[in-house]
């Protein structure tokens, strides 16, 4: 594996990142800023396996699995609030969130 | 030689990735993200990384996802709801992509700068005892803590969710 080919991953993961990254901040919908957060978290995930198939390290698997944990308690914990916002008034929008302060 | 596949497969993914966050329909966005995630893992494959690729296919698109499909029943799928939605995208697109391109283009030049340390070993597969080894023996401690923080999501998720208990005081009168 070449230096060039793991530049080459690692700007696959950065593109990863940034979409997810783009889709947090241009989607109002609660549901797709979740699911962009998702992609955005499968970036560093790339990179983290990437590193580590370049250098033969088991770390970056290691890693890749800790990333896989944190991402799995974001979803139950945001679709967890989503769903409550959503029943209890009527939320499925950041921007409407707004007029829960009054 | 297999340097081009690995790449073929990210480009598959990064491309999927952003049909994912432009998609008017959440139903779309998420089968999109499926073939993301399963092309990542095919990724992973690929780097020799073949437990980090089966635990891709196992919890994030099999588990993971089956959770967002459940939750989708509550979003609002009407035509003038996906009308207003596409809309919306296509006036909120231009600040997100500006702020993104701004972050994004020092990253991959400092890539291309030769930001990576060169002349060290070659990789290669890397076991899953290895793996293994290292998530419980050094690492016990961030396995610990990861659960940790699972149980807290799972208490968070299961308090938040539930409904509140109907008023029936006289039934435990005595």
């Amino acid at each position: 594996m070449t230096d060039t080919f793991l530049i080459g991953m690692l700007v696959l993961a950065a593109g990863l990142f940034a979409v997810g990254l783009f889709g947090v901040l241009a989607r109002r919908a609660v549901l797709f800023q979740l699911l962009s957060l998702e992609v955005m978290l499968s970036g560093p995930s790339l990179a983290f396996i990437a590193a580590g198939a370049r250098h033969g390290d088991p770390a970056g698997q290691g890693m890749f699995v800790l990333v896989l944990i944190l991402a799995a308690a974001e979803v139950a914990l945001g679709l967890a609030l989503y769903l409550r916002m959503a029943r209890t008034a009527n939320v499925t929008d950041s921007d409407s969130i707004r007029d829960l302060r009054h | 030689m297999i340097g081009w596949f690995p790449l073929f497969l990210g480009t598959v993914a990064l491309v999927s990735a952003a049909l994912t966050v432009t998609r008017p329909s959440v139903v779309h966005g998420l089968m999109w993200l499926v073939a993301a995630l399963l092309s990542l893992a095919g990724t992973f494959f690929a780097l020799g990384a073949g437990f980090a690729g089966a635990v891709q296919i196992l919890i994030y698109a099999g588990a993971i996802l089956a959770v967002f499909v459940f939750v989708v029943m509550t979003f609002d799928a009407s035509p003038p709801a996906l009308a207003r939605e596409r809309l919306r995208l296509k006036q909120a697109a231009r600040g997100p992509l500006l702020m993104v391109l701004a972050l994004g283009l020092p990253l991959i030049f400092g890539l291309w700068g030769g930001a990576v340390a060169s002349g060290l070993a070659p990789g290669g597969v890397v076991p899953v005892q290895a793996v293994g080894g290292l998530l419980f023996g050094p690492w016990a401690v961030a396995v610990e803590i990861a659960s940790f923080l699972l149980i807290a999501a799972l208490l968070g998720a299961r308090h938040l969710v539930r409904r509140d208990p109907p008023q029936d005081s006289e039934r435990h009168a005595p």
